[in-house]
């Protein structure tokens, strides 16, 4: 489009026109990221507010039905996530390097292990959809009265809603990955320019910040009252 | 559309023609017009629910439409003006198209995010426009929980999604304009260089960025809630309905500087030009809009006074909503102070600056009134309230916006528009604006209750004034889209700068090249100094 600009730049096929140089664009490109996870901040913490509400009003059945939740799978499923951060970082070190082979290597085992987190989730989804403990109408926890039944449901929305919403934002991760690793392999980043990969990382490293945050609140606080 | 034919030099309208060169555009300036276009469909959509709603209420008994159509046509009314005019009206026109302009950038920092924030108003507007079609929503732009998720029988999922997706246009808006501020200023554009208009729509950025998400997980919530009765705001169930208020009003206090900071900056350039004077504590009006974005983060109980909601709590956010009348009350002042002993101009957009001065400030005294605990008990939910805000969002933002469209208006099409309808309309729009809204602060102090089509007969007289007012004010809204369009034609060729302007879009041809310069540059004086642009020619004035 641009026909006769005076500023179009013939340096580097990845500088866009806006921009006079590439520290500038990348500079751009990060604080947009960071603006955006700032704004992912603001999401997950409208969720949080109501979480630490009901929480709050109602402790005692909420112990209880968190308890119902299996913590080794938990744990297991945070220690992929982790690993899955390391080798992301392992991805982006590569792409500073600019070692195009290692760049898609550590990004397919970041697949890989982003895939068993997800994977792992289905299954424990599944496993409350057999205990009856999905909200509606054939909702039920074994040994409440009716009211506290509603108050245990309430916990169970939000969990479904929270580890919800985290595995959206897991899957978007996973659909960038897989984008990532065909430019990749087309060659598109190297010492110079490797922006995406890096900005790729930071969503990442979120994604995993937010489940650091849900395993606790929905899995371990007040386990010790199970009883 | 904008085909003015502009002879010869090329410039961002004549580069490239047909309906794909505008609609896969990520020029700045061209994505702003498709916003001008799409929020002036939404105001006319909006006007005509309020042209329904003020027949309506032209007599006591409710006999022009059913109690439940009345329902919706206030509530549409709400969501058409609300999150699909005014949100996006200034900063997605007029920022969009002069914010990189105005710190000398090529265009945004992300110009295809920018085209997709488009798109994504207009899914969103289409989502609602679906809902509206099909049968419409009786809510209340508020989406008050149970009723939303449990008892209406109206298209709320429809509705709230076409927000929630509109929602996403905004935070990239923001997104976009706080990046662009920060990264690409020309050479010499310092931040206490920047027009105000630019420091006034980085504040606004902010608050879209904040904001902006936690209604959208509050709709996401809502909408779980409505189909899976998951019940979060459900009290059977065990939820709290006011959580929902709290959630909502925590982005949508914020929300009405959304839609007034950059009307604050438009006047601030305005004040400044017609009388041919720096703004006068030009630190103190950038740091007030800072002020205000971070205050009115604070003060969203305010809308919470009768609902429950501690009586410590409330005194808390009554005394922070004092607190957030002073970053507003410096500009007022601030614009004041700068007219003495200018020469000042009476040329149309001046005359929509006053309009906005006055108008807000009467609306932001009674906002004073209303986050008064006492008073607020005796007045909330009626006619009182719907005047404030109608006073800042009409008075204010509408008047900012029209002022602002006709001073860019030669930058963005190249022709002037005439000067003496404009004058007339501007007229015209201001007395109708006042004979609608005036009698309204009257009704609700007497006790005429909001979203009520049947009332006692004693308030018939000042609802027929209302009406009066809401004709004259229609006549003088559509003087303006016809001799706009008009001027694309026979409107006089403008100059480069016709206003003797001293922001960087005046040094570049009207309209514009592709790029916005034909070089880039390099800022050498504050905003407002005018000993840069004299003894150029100046023709209205
Ligand atoms: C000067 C600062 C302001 C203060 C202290 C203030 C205060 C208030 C208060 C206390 C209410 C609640 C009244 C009630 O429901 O009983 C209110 C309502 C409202 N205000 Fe303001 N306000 C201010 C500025 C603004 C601005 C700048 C706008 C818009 C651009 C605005 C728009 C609204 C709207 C839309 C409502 C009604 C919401 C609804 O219930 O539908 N206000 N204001
Ligand atoms: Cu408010």
């Amino acid at each position: 489009m641009p026909a006769n600009d005076a500023h179009a730049h013939a340096e580097s096929p990845a500088l866009r026109v806006q921009f006079d140089t590439e520290a500038q664009q990348k500079d751009a490109s990060t604080l947009g990221m960071w603006l955006f996870l700032i704004t992912e901040v603001m999401f997950f913490g409208g969720m949080f507010l109501v979480y630490t509400v009901y929480r709050n009003a109602y402790p005692g059945i909420f112990a209880i039905a968190s308890s119902s939740l299996d913590v080794y799978i938990g744990a297991a499923n945070t220690v992929v996530l982790l690993c899955s951060s390391f080798t992301m970082v392992l991805a982006v070190r590569a792409a500073q390097l600019g070692q195009r082979k290692a760049i898609i290597l550590f990004l397919i085992l970041t697949l890989i292990l982003g895939g068993i987190f997800l994977g792992v989730k289905a299954y424990e989804w599944n496993e409350k959809f057999q205990e009856h403990h999905v909200p509606g109408s054939s909702f039920h926890f074994e040994g409440m009265q009716p009211d506290e039944q509603a108050h245990a449901q309430l916990f169970f929305s939000l969990y479904f809603a929270m580890t919800g919403l985290h595995a959206l934002h897991m899957v978007i991760g996973v659909g960038m990955l897989l984008f990532l690793i065909r430019q990749a392999q087309k060659g598109r980043y190297s010492a110079e320019y490797m922006t995406p990969v890096d900005l790729g990382g930071l969503y990442w490293h979120f994604v995993d910040i937010i489940w650091i945050f849900l395993f606790p609140l929905l899995y371990l606080i007040d386990r010790h009252l199970k009883g | 559309m904008i085909t003015a034919a502009v002879p010869e030099r090329e410039n961002y309208l004549n580069n490239a023609y047909g309906i794909k060169s505008w609609l896969l555009t990520r020029d700045h300036k061209r994505i702003g017009l498709l916003y001008l276009f799409t929020v002036t469909l939404f105001f006319f959509l909006g006007g005509a629910f309020a042209t329904m709603i003020r027949i309506e209420l032209l007599t006591p008994q409710g006999n022009f439409v059913s109690s439940e159509t009345y329902n919706k046509l206030f509530t549409m009314h709400g969501v058409a003006m609300i999150f699909f005019f005014l949100i996006p009206a200034i900063p997605a026109t007029l920022g969009n198209f002069f914010l990189p302009m105005m710190i000398g950038a090529r265009d945004l920092a992300f110009p295809r995010i920018n085209l997709l924030s488009w798109y994504l108003l207009v899914i969103g507007g289409l989502f609602s426009l679906f809902a509206m079609l099909a049968g419409g929503v009786d809510t209340g732009w508020t989406f008050y929980t149970p009723y939303s998720t449990t008892y209406s029988n109206s298209w709320v999922i429809a509705t709230a999604l076409g927000i929630f997706i509109s929602g996403f246009s905004s935070i990239l808006t923001g997104l976009n304009f706080i990046v662009t501020v920060h990264r690409m200023r020309a050479p010499g554009m310092t931040w206490m260089r920047m027009p105000l208009f630019v420091w006034s729509h980085y504040a606004t950025a902010l608050i879209q960025v904040l904001g902006t998400p936690v209604v959208a997980v509050t709709i996401i919530l809502l909408f779980c809630e409505r189909v899976f009765h998951i019940g979060i705001f459900d009290p059977t169930l065990g939820g709290d309905p006011v959580l929902f208020q709290h959630m909502f009003w925590f982005y949508s206090h914020p929300a009405v500087y959304i839609m007034i900071l950059p009307a604050m900056g438009i006047v601030s350039e305005l004040v400044s030009v017609f009388s041919r004077k720096p703004v006068f504590g030009y630190q103190f009006v950038a740091y007030a809009s800072m002020a205000i974005a971070v205050l009115g983060f604070l003060v969203w109980g305010h809308h919470l006074f009768v609902s429950t909601q501690s009586v410590y709590a409330a005194l808390v956010f009554s005394f922070l909503s004092y607190f957030v009348a002073i970053p507003s009350a410096i500009k007022v002042f601030n614009w004041t102070a700068t007219l003495y002993k200018g020469s000042i101009s009476f040329a149309t957009p001046m005359l929509y600056a006053f309009g906005f001065i006055g108008l807000f400030t009467i609306g932001g005294l009674t906002g004073l009134f209303v986050a008064a605990l006492g008073f607020d008990v005796h007045v909330t939910d009626t006619y009182f309230v719907v005047a404030h805000f109608h006073y800042i969002m009409v008075g204010g933002t509408i008047m900012a916006y029209l002022g602002g469209l006709h001073y860019w208006w030669p930058k963005i099409t190249g022709r002037m528009y005439p000067e003496g309808w404009a004058k007339l309309s501007a007229l015209i729009i201001f007395l109708g604006f006042n004979l609608t809204f005036f009698p309204q602060f009257i009704l609700g102090y007497l006790g005429m209750p909001r979203r009520y089509h049947v009332y006692p007969d004693e308030f018939q007289v000042l609802h027929v004034l209302s009406t009066a007012g809401a004709s004259v004010l229609a006549v003088g809204y559509l003087m303006p889209m016809i001799y706009f369009i008009w001027s694309l034609r026979y409107g006089k060729v403008a100059s480069a700068n016709p206003w003797g302007a001293t922001g960087l879009e005046w040094q570049t041809p009207s309209p514009p090249p592709v790029h916005n310069f034909d070089v880039t540059p390099i800022v050498t004086h504050d905003a407002y100094d005018y000993s840069t642009v004299i003894g150029q020619e100046v023709e209205v004035g």
